[in-house]
């Protein structure tokens, strides 16, 4: 048995990475104006006020310069003039996949998406480069008022309801990628669930770039009313292909009195892909919003969902992920506002990195001076698979508050021989070892998942550790 | 055991860690259906064979052989061995936190005895009589591997193990040591059914002859600097519990 840093090319062995021939109907040259945020706006048939947002968000993103932060260097090599910004290739959304474009229905095909949606899912959008081409809700959520759509649907057919959420969770000038997001947006999911109604089964959005240089800017919000539930879940593919695609999405939660959002991602891009995402819920009384996040693809992520805790009683958790594999850096973590008292919050992450890879766990919470009696854990832990890959961690808590309850814990750790020569020992090749290892370290977030989703993670991580070995 | 093959042959082996030799030349055979015991003191190299025999990465032979019913082992990775039925009760187990017992366990005798035997109830039915006999609570089941054991829970996880996988050569390495009289006896109990009667054999690693009194062994041996400077029946373990080893030097 050779030491686990023996490790081969992480880079053809991701699943995902195979790409249809491009057979737009509308196709952006690359590179931004402001004439391309109208046009944009002008093909979506769009209301004014909403033009208006998109260019003053446009402007925003021009003069608000890189963050200062994270991996700073990786971003300055983003080329935003060698990006496509939109990229039609289906002409409307679909709600019968045999009405999908063959290369594209394929390609949600081999991904599960249609088998996922017969056998558990309450309703399906998957989303194409920039639009949503395929799209269902089960028919007796329709019923009861639940409204599912995507969010060009939701603006069109709920203007009103769209105008009072949208950038009220994450302003336009939050960051430099939420303005870029908000002046070109497409795509993304728009969910309202009525007052006590509970979505049982989950719903779920695909995403998938499949263009070179594609930028995909969704946009999702989620509006919980009071005490509704929801469990929402989106995943990711990409083409691996050599030069950079950019994936810059803004998702805004609304839990009123009351209601739970669980909003659950499994993002598997390919390592070209900057995943740059701008993720925040309100909470108002005795709601509940959790944040299931797992990043195991892309080449740059930088994403730290957050909550405002705004009502008494209101609860956040934010579980996560991150792997990070050859040349790739997940900068994750997350955001906790307690803003009210006997606010409750809850941060788990847990990070790998091997080949190189970094991960970085970034979080803030924060206590302010009004909320009494607040609860906060945070516990970060960390695996390193080999000797060149890195693990940092930048917790942030600022509690103006003496009545609050913190935790913190952090832990560093590595896989040890013993461990897998124990493992190894029992008929497991060194690699079943270690995933068996690498799946147990995750386990407290898999455990969180359908179990459909927990096996292919874990499939997905066995797979990223064949060949990590000698 | 004339005209049999041994189940084990062990051939002038030297074997050490970092250009250190521990092993200075062992030699041993164990017959099908018998229970041998290695007993000295610490750091006459007991670990290193058990660790030798299953093939731990870290340690180097030098020169000689492994051999398992006519195979050599010694070109082989540790998880080979095992699917050729070799099977080691650590001294200490390593814990693997989110590594369910039950799902573990599955997956192990899937990879040694095959997935049919790893299927539905004819495998739920073995475990939950072994693990009667071992007196382990349902519970464990849903534990993590060795994740926050107590010593005692260790070694009759090891043992649960064994019985489960039905080695052909058990290597126990001081299983015995931190059980008390009832757990030594639970353990005893089960290496028992799992080779006595069979044609699979046993090698006890200790340093007591406590474990040996309800695990007849066939032979015991007593190893020192590496090398094996006695050999003889059941006897000979209680004749070392009387008289220490120094006799043993000065022979």
């Amino acid at each position: 048995m050779a030491k686990n840093n023996d490790a081969r090319e992480a880079v053809g062995e991701y699943k995902a990475g195979w790409h249809d021939p491009e057979n737009s109907t509308i196709r952006f040259d690359f590179g931004l104006s402001e004439e391309v945020v109208r046009e944009i706006s002008n093909l979506k048939n769009e209301p004014e006020w909403m033009t208006e947002i998109r260019v003053r968000a446009f402007k925003h993103f021009m003069r608000r310069p890189m963050p200062t932060w994270g991996n700073m260097s990786m971003l300055e090599e983003i080329d935003f003039d060698n990006i496509c910004y939109f990229l039609r290739s289906s002409d409307s959304t679909k709600n019968n996949w045999d009405d999908v474009p063959d290369d594209i229905r394929n390609t949600f095909e081999r991904l599960g998406i249609p088998e996922a949606e017969q056998k558990w899912l309450s309703g399906v959008t998957a989303q194409y480069e920039s639009e949503t081409v395929y799209h269902s809700i089960r028919e007796d959520l329709e019923k009861q008022g639940v409204i599912f759509l995507d969010m060009d649907s939701g603006l069109r057919e709920h203007p009103e309801m769209v105008k009072k959420w949208f950038c009220s969770v994450v302003p336009f000038a939050d960051n430099k990628f939420s303005a870029l997001n908000t002046a070109v947006w497409s795509g993304g999911s728009f969910i309202y669930v009525p007052e006590g109604v509970h979505v049982e089964m989950p719903v779920q959005a695909y995403f998938r770039i499949n263009a070179k240089n594609m930028g995909q800017f969704e946009r999702t919000l989620i509006i919980a009313d009071k005490g509704s539930s929801i469990h929402y879940i989106e995943g990711c593919t990409a083409p691996t292909y050599s030069t950079d695609s950019l994936h810059s999405a803004v998702v805004e939660l609304i839990a009123l009195p009351g209601s739970h959002i669980r909003y659950s991602t499994i993002q598997n891009w390919s390592s070209n892909v900057y995943n740059l995402v701008t993720k925040r819920g309100i909470a108002h009384e005795k709601s509940k919003i959790e944040w299931v996040d797992g990043n195991i693809g892309s080449k740059l992520t930088m994403k730290y969902p957050s909550v405002i805790l705004k009502g008494e009683g209101s609860h956040a958790e934010v579980i996560s992920v991150a792997y990070s594999g050859e040349g790739q850096h997940q900068d994750a973590g997350a955001k906790i506002h307690h803003l009210a008292s006997n606010t409750t919050s809850k941060i788990l992450s847990k990070s790998i990195s091997k080949n190189g890879g970094r991960g970085s766990y970034r979080g803030m919470v924060t206590v302010s001076p009004k909320a009494d009696n607040c609860k906060l854990n945070v516990v970060c832990d960390a695996l390193i698979l080999d000797e060149g890959s890195r693990s940092d961690t930048y917790p942030t808590m600022e509690v103006a508050n003496s009545t609050a309850r913190c935790e913190h814990e952090a832990s560093v750790s590595k896989v040890s021989d013993e461990q897998l020569f124990y493992l190894m020992s029992r008929g497991h090749s060194e690699n079943e070892s270690l995933a068996m290892i690498v799946n147990g370290f995750f386990e407290p977030f898999t455990r969180e998942l359908p179990m459909e989703y927990a096996v292919e993670l874990n499939q997905l991580m066995a797979l990223e550790m064949e060949g990590s070995i000698g | 055991m004339t005209g049999k093959m041994p189940l084990l042959e062990i051939n002038d082996l030297h074997a050490g860690i970092d250009g250190n030799e521990i092993l200075k030349g062992i030699n041993l055979i164990i017959g099908p259906g018998e229970i041998h015991a290695i007993m000295g003191r610490n750091g006459s190299g007991k670990t290193t064979t058990a660790n030798v025999i299953m093939g731990h990465p870290d340690f180097d032979v030098e020169k000689g052989d492994v051999i398992l019913e006519g195979e050599s082992l010694l070109g082989m990775e540790a998880w080979e061995r095992a699917r050729k039925g070799v099977f080691l009760s650590f001294q200490y187990p390593q814990a693997v936190p989110g590594l369910q017992v039950g799902n573990f366990l599955r997956k192990s005798v899937a990879s040694i005895r095959g997935e049919d035997e790893a299927k539905g109830s004819n495998f739920r039915e073995k475990l939950a009589n072994a693990m009667e006999s071992l007196d382990i609570p349902r519970s464990f089941m849903a534990r993590y591997v060795n994740d926050g054991f107590s010593g005692g829970e260790k070694k009759r996880f090891e043992i649960l193990q064994m019985m489960l996988l039905r080695p052909r050569l058990a290597i126990l390495d001081e299983t015995d040591s931190g059980l008390d009289i009832d757990g030594i006896r639970t353990v005893s109990d089960g290496v028992n059914a799992a080779i006595r009667d069979t044609d699979s054999g046993a090698l006890i690693i200790t340093h007591y002859s406590r474990i040996l009194e309800h695990v007849q062994p066939d032979r015991v041996h007593v190893l020192l600097d590496g090398r094996i400077v006695s050999s003889g029946g059941p006897e000979l373990a209680t004749k070392l519990e009387e008289r220490g080893y120094a006799w043993l030097k000065e022979e």
